[in-house]
């Protein structure tokens, strides 16, 4: 992506206005010049003012195909899903648009709060899509492919008509109708400086008082009983040994072998080391899940986008060549509609993944 | 109950082990009168089924002895001299690079259930609840991940000066680490520690109320040191892009006027080695007392320019929600905080008697002035104890001396920072922005210990 603007305003400024940049020659023979060409592959932040933006453009409509091919086995075919991550679309109005305020922002009791309610630049959809999307394959969809499936997202969200080919030319337009644009400030005390004008006051302000400062306290909000394990035994989550020991939780509070479980883990068998120990058998498999990013979306037994491993395993067992296959070519059709696409993926890996399957994916 | 007794060939503590809840309770409100007798009289019937550890402890006091003597005499740790004592140790050198002892094990670094449905997005959390002083030991900082983490070849990394310069500028990390550099305790919390706790309590433990928080001594280079051999506009440049090399390629707008005070650096170094690779290795960014996610990792770029640059995590996340549906944005300070770290949610305490409340003081606009600790849920207030160092936006250490008296108790702490700033009850910080704010919560926070010892994560009206 060659950026003709930044270059040509580096180059302006080296020759124009030599005064103002002060360089130090204190540490000679650290650092050297740094290319145009080496500039133009890694500068590729765009700016709410869209410097940095390249020439080009995308219609809606190639958009939808990049999204659903792309994008939308994490997103959701509309934007919606939160399976994978927060939903992208949703929750603006018309009227939003008009105001450039997301009125449902207001309302402490609209469940959940969308990328498109949030957002009040353009560029920042842009400039994140361009860096890091798609998920597991960043930086790999072309300027077109970029300006498409921004237009798409924009067109779901109404803001843009479905027939719109999103361009340089027009972002700047665009952005005056995005629905949260009057909805930041930086009216604040927590940034350092006085960029954006001189900073208020910290909003709270406690004092020190030592005696008799509040009413008599009441508990007010504390973790349901039924929440109780949720994190796991926290008895194996404090050390062994020292002036408390961790509640075991997996009991009840307060029945009477509560001390025995807090207390056993320390002497010779710390119970971690042993839980692990048990699992080690695995280890190589979950490290290969991990490393072939599988789990981005396939957990060990919920369906997150794909099935779960514990899933797979009790439908396909012993079928070792199928499994090493399909890890291989993805397909759609055998746990829904949303596709799992082909995997770059070693032959060795995807052979060792698929044993664990056929084996029944033993945790 | 005897199975209670044989787990470890540990004694068990009294009286909470080996008493029923019934009985506990009764000790505890028959306390004030007669306790003595009482709790005599509740250990004598308890002896006679559970033979061992109750004897000595019927001696006396008011205080259940932690440590009593055994019926044999003696404890049989004393008494029989251990194969550590009577055979050969290991030679040097059997670990290169060593490990905690096997009975740490329960240290470790977790996620929070259902808080990220990825792991390469997602979070761990350090186990404050088990550390002590203010280095963070490198294996169990917190993680925050935005597209999973990578161990680079740091002969292959570069960093690169663009934007409003003189001359853009490309640098090897030899040439990075060739430059005169500087070390400095710093704390980094994530801008969404405690987020989970805005409405209410969700969480049982300080691990994950408070764990996305570490401090250790980094080592690198001052940005404007590199800046100035790039050349840069100081007067026009008033803010300055990091970028990441990875798959994100994090970008965050850092600002100017800590550059300027020599506050911010690149680094290499962090405890006497270099970065962990979950921390950003070979090269982060360390922007002091700003929330974690500026400290962009596996930095690559540094672009000067004279507007800020609303990246996806300055205009989408890490904006804090107002009431009036407002959100500040380019809320960076990580304004003053505490929290007691013992005792804390999850755990038990066994004894009634003496306790060190132990926790931890920070604050992103400079030094920790002082901290106050209340055990009857922030009514009356006593000043602990801050430790050495005392650095500024570094953790602090603060001790303070106490003894539980078996009734129920709910601990806070309240720091103070060098600008006179004190940290905030929830409600104060509720007051003025809601309960939806999801970052920057440093209300003080509230454990109850209760009668059976055990404590519990709990906010107070």
């Amino acid at each position: 992506m060659f950026k003709f603007p930044k270059i040509a305003i580096a180059i302006f400024l080296c020759i124009s206005s030599a005064s103002a940049f002060s360089q130090s020659t204190k540490y000679p023979g650290v650092g050297r010049d740094a290319t145009a060409k080496e500039i133009a592959a890694w500068d590729i932040d765009v700016r709410p003012d869209f410097k940095g933006l390249p020439p080009g453009s995308g219609s809606v409509a190639k958009g939808q195909d990049v999204w659903e091919a792309k994008c939308a086995q994490c997103h959701g075919i509309f934007g919606e899903s939160n399976e994978v991550f927060s939903p992208l679309i949703g929750g603006t109005t018309a009227e939003d648009i008009k105001t450039g305020r997301v009125a449902n922002l207001t309302r402490a009791d609209y469940p959940g709060r969308t990328t498109i309610m949030k957002v009040s630049t353009v560029s920042t959809l842009w400039d994140y899509i361009n860096r890091a999307m798609p998920w597991t394959n960043p930086k790999t969809l072309t300027t077109e492919e970029v300006y498409a499936v921004t237009g798409f997202m924009l067109s779901m969200a109404g803001i843009v008509p479905d027939n719109y080919v999103l361009s340089d030319k027009n972002i700047a337009e665009v952005q005056k109708r995005m629905p949260n644009r009057n909805g930041m400030t930086t009216a604040h005390a927590m940034w350092p400086g006085k960029e954006f004008g001189k900073s208020p006051k910290p909003d709270t302000q406690n004092t020190i008082c030592m005696k008799d400062c509040v009413p008599e306290p009441k508990v007010a909000s504390f973790l349901p009983e039924f929440a109780r394990n949720a994190h796991g035994n926290l008895s194996e989550q404090n050390r062994a040994v020292g002036q408390q020991k961790g509640a075991d939780t997996t009991k009840p509070e307060g029945s009477s072998s509560q001390s025995n479980a807090t207390i056993a883990p320390s002497a010779n068998t710390p119970a971690s080391t042993k839980s692990v120990d048990n699992k080690s058998d695995n280890k190589a498999v979950f490290a290969l899940l991990s490393k072939n990013l599988c789990t981005a979306c396939h957990s060990m037994d919920k369906k997150i986008v794909g099935p779960g491993f514990t899933e797979i395993a009790k439908k396909h067992p012993g079928k070792l060549d199928y499994l090493a296959s399909k890890i291989k070519a993805g397909g759609s059709g055998v746990w829904g509609s949303i596709p799992m696409p082909a995997q770059n993926i070693n032959d060795s890996d995807a052979k060792i993944i698929a044993n664990w399957l056929a084996n029944g994916a033993p945790k | 109950m005897n199975e209670q007794l044989n787990a470890s060939g540990r004694l068990i503590k009294a009286p909470e082990n080996f008493l029923t809840p019934t009985d506990v309770k009764t000790v505890f409100n028959e306390g004030k009168q007669g306790r003595r007798d009482f709790i005599r009289r509740a250990f004598a019937a308890a002896s006679t089924a559970t033979a061992a550890g109750v004897a000595a402890v019927s001696a006396s006091a008011a205080w259940a002895q932690a440590n009593p003597i055994p019926t044999e005499g003696g404890d049989p740790n004393i008494l029989n001299l251990p194969e550590h004592a009577t055979g050969l140790g290991q030679g040097v050198a059997t670990e290169g690079y060593g490990k905690p002892s096997k009975y740490e094990g329960n240290l470790q670094r977790r996620q929070s259930p259902g808080l990220t449905q990825t792991n390469q997005a997602s979070v761990s959390f350090a186990p404050l609840q088990s550390l002590f002083g203010i280095v963070t030991p490198s294996g169990l900082h917190f993680e925050r991940h935005h597209q999973g983490w990578w161990d680079i070849d740091p002969s292959k990394h570069r960093f690169m000066i663009n934007g409003l310069v003189k001359n853009a500028k490309v640098f090897t990390m030899d040439e990075i680490m060739r430059l005169p550099s500087v070390s400095r305790f710093h704390f980094i919390e994530c801008g969404a520690n405690t987020a989970v706790d805005w409405g209410n309590v969700a969480v049982p433990t300080v691990q994950y109320t408070h764990g996305m928080l570490s401090c250790s001594e980094f080592t690198g280079v001052p940005l404007i040191t590199l800046l100035e051999l790039a050349g840069a506009d100081l007067k026009k440049g008033k803010f300055v892009l990091a970028e990441g090399g990875d798959g994100s390629s994090m970008t965050r707008t850092i600002p100017m006027s800590l550059i300027t005070s020599g506050e911010v650096f690149v680094a290499y170094g962090q405890n006497g080695e270099m970065l962990r690779p979950e921390n950003g290795y070979p090269l982060r960014l360390v922007v002091p007392g700003v929330q974690g996610v500026s400290w962009v990792k596996y930095l690559r770029r540094i672009e000067v320019g004279d507007q800020p640059y609303a990246a996806k995590d300055e205009a989408i996340h890490y904006m804090d929600l107002q009431p009036s549906g407002l959100h500040r944005q380019y809320t960076n300070i990580q304004e003053c905080k505490s929290v007691v770290t013992t005792p804390s949610g999850g755990q038990v305490l066994l004894d009634k008697g003496f306790y060190n409340i132990t926790g931890l003081a920070w604050s992103g606009k400079g030094k920790i002035k002082r901290v106050d600790v209340s055990t009857d849920g922030g009514r009356n207030w006593r000043q602990a104890r801050l430790e050495t160092p005392v650095l500024s936006k570094a953790l602090t250490r603060f001790n303070l001396d106490w003894i539980w008296d078996g009734k129920p108790a709910i601990i806070q702490s309240r720091a103070q920072d060098e600008t006179a700033y004190v940290q905030p009850m929830y409600k104060q910080l509720r007051d003025v922005r809601g309960t939806r704010s999801i970052y920057h919560n440093n209300a003080i926070q509230s454990w109850l210990v209760q009668e059976n010892g055990e404590v519990k994560n709990v906010q107070v009206s």
